[in-house]
């Protein structure tokens, strides 16, 4: 018990104390003087084109990182429900993506498509697509995505094939017997059963794009090309330790505390849900 | 079971392929370009199949020293990124299976303050709080050093959660039991505990070692010095696309030995591993 409420309170509270307090205060350029400014920092980075943009760019980003790789992974393990041989197989198979690093994955991707000596993009250009995902940034844009939902497709698939298990074989017989046909019983059964998974997955793939993505990021782009694919950790980051501005970074910190404890609070009312459902 | 046609079943493993082909081909295409000349790589289109540079490429990387970090050799990142892998696992294993056995059979005061203090910590992943905690292991002169990746890393609550919930299972009797044998609270922990939680411990570490493998905003502000990097970072520092002189033989052979462990496993143990996530999370 003691060991776990040290490194708790040392590496925890006090540092998110410290991002709160340090949220308030504001350094003259030469850091020999510190105000207290209330909350004139949330004000100022609140009211930065530079930090919502960087909102707009993280909301893209995580949304079709996560409808991306729920679509797909989604795809997949129906499909390898229906494939009653080699499932195990299958399934192997398609786990790997989750032991590769974020920022390793982004790096593969970026080898496989950068302009110069990408071997797809070498495809692409020969297909007549003027791609350049180091000056485009749209063309940024979808390389980060795609990375980043490759790598989350298998821990999807897992949590798809378990929820469609979970779907009672009965009801399923029941509505061929009625005639209902394959299509019409994936949407008007197991889609429906499938909602909390669905939801789940949602909420744990914003939450993946948010943070652990940042290694894709700092990987691939560095935020550029310009300010195309600075999401709000990146910005964090960036302001804090490469330009300094103490404030400002905190401030953004506290921002996306608040962000994280309306996602994890919104993830608690589903599982309560979940338990009345039994 | 409701029968299915041929051709339905043809296209369901028509699919389950195509996504193997795209999950797996980033993977395939690096192990392809790790044994490949430099010369090879830096004119595409690469070809499919793999080269005859492999022994030359690996034994370079490993032994050799890399230039542009600092002439550290893969074996040592490799060594820096295992020691982190494991003291992450072991070390959040030991702090959380202790937290959760005091919080579940032991009577204290203040101990839902201590339950919700851990709880809170769920919350609040390192990324949204990266400059102070970074000030803390400045104070504590803990940069550069294996304890300043790993510790930070340890005090997260999901662990803790996840022992509490499965101690909570665990039925009265069984302590009872336990206590008329005359067995002390360590002997309980020791001879009954432990076992018990058996599987929960190895589904656990192959989570939390991969957790700790894929690291990455962490090592990157806690080491500065290149024989501290871990093998993700040391790999980041060895790409430039600015300039030509990035060696990308050697850097698709750090990649592939970067990739090569965790895939292993959890791929072996990956019982263990399936089970653990879809439980841990739910």
């Amino acid at each position: 018990m003691a060991p776990q409420l040290a490194i708790t309170l040392v590496f925890f509270y006090w540092p998110a104390g410290q991002a709160l307090y340090q949220s308030m205060l504001r350094q003259d350029p030469f850091g020999l003087r510190t105000r207290f400014v209330w909350f004139a920092n949330f004000r100022k980075v609140l009211a930065d084109p530079a930090y919502l943009n960087s909102i707009q760019v993280t909301v893209v980003f995580s949304l079709a990182t996560a409808i991306v790789a729920m679509v797909v992974a989604l795809l997949l393990a129906v499909m390898a429900e229906k494939a009653v041989r080699g499932k195990g197989l299958y399934r192997t198979l398609l786990i790997w993506p989750y032991a590769v690093a974020p920022a390793i994955a982004g790096m593969l991707w970026l080898f496989l498509f950068n302009p110069s000596i990408g071997s797809l993009a070498y495809v692409l250009r020969s297909l007549g697509i003027a791609w350049d995902p180091l000056l485009n940034g749209t063309h940024a844009m979808i390389l980060l995505v795609s990375a980043a939902a490759w790598k989350q497709i298998s821990y999807n698939f897992l949590f798809f094939v378990a929820g469609l298990q979970a779907v009672p074989k009965t009801l399923i017989e029941a509505a061929a017997m009625d005639g209902a046909g394959e299509t019409k019983r994936f949407w008007t059964i197991v889609f429906p059963l499938l909602a909390p998974t669905t939801f789940f997955l949602l909420v744990v793939n914003t939450v993946y794009a948010l943070f652990d993505t940042f290694g894709i990021v700092h990987a691939v782009t560095g935020g550029g090309p310009g300010k195309a694919t600075e999401t709000l950790v990146y910005k964090v980051y960036n302001d804090g330790f490469v330009n300094l501005i103490l404030g400002d970074s905190a401030a953004q910190s506290v921002i996306l505390m608040a962000i994280v404890i309306a996602l994890t609070a919104i993830q608690f009312r589903y599982v309560e849900r979940k338990v009345h459902y039994g | 079971m409701i029968g299915q046609s041929p051709l339905r079943t043809f296209i369901a493993h028509a699919v389950l392929i195509l996504g193997i082909l795209i999950v797996g081909f980033p993977i395939y295409y690096t192990f392809v370009a790790s044994t490949h000349t430099l010369q090879t790589i830096l004119r595409p289109p690469l070809p499919l199949l793999p080269g005859g540079q492999l022994w030359n490429n690996y034994s370079e990387a490993l032994f050799g020293g890399i230039g542009r970090i600092g002439g550290v050799s893969v074996g040592q990142l490799l060594l820096n990124t295992t020691i982190m892998a494991l003291g992450v696992a072991v070390g959040k294993i030991c702090i959380s299976i202790l937290s959760a056995y005091a919080i579940v059979f032991f009577r204290f005061p203040l101990r839902m303050t201590f339950f919700w203090l851990i709880f809170i910590t769920l919350m609040l992943p390192v990324e949204v709080r990266i400059l102070p905690t970074y000030k803390v292991m400045v104070d504590l002169g803990m940069i550069d050093t294996y304890a300043g990746l790993i510790i930070p890393l340890i005090a997260s609550a999901t662990a803790t959660l996840l022992f509490r919930q499965f101690f909570m299972t665990i039925p009265g009797e069984l302590v009872e039991a336990a206590r008329v044998d005359g067995a002390g609270p360590w002997r309980f922990f020791i001879d009954i505990l432990l076992p018990v939680s058996r599987t929960n411990i190895a589904a656990l570490f192959v989570i939390l070692f991969i957790y700790g493998w894929t690291q990455y905003l962490w090592p990157l502000l806690v080491t500065n010095s290149n024989d501290m990097n871990t093998i993700v970072i040391a790999l980041r520092k060895m790409v430039s696309f600015a300039d030509a002189d990035t060696e990308w033989h050697l850097v698709m052979v750090t990649a592939m030995l970067a990739i090569v462990p965790p895939i292993l496993v959890v791929v072996l143990m990956q019982r263990w591993f399936v089970r653990g996530l879809v439980e841990s999370e739910k």
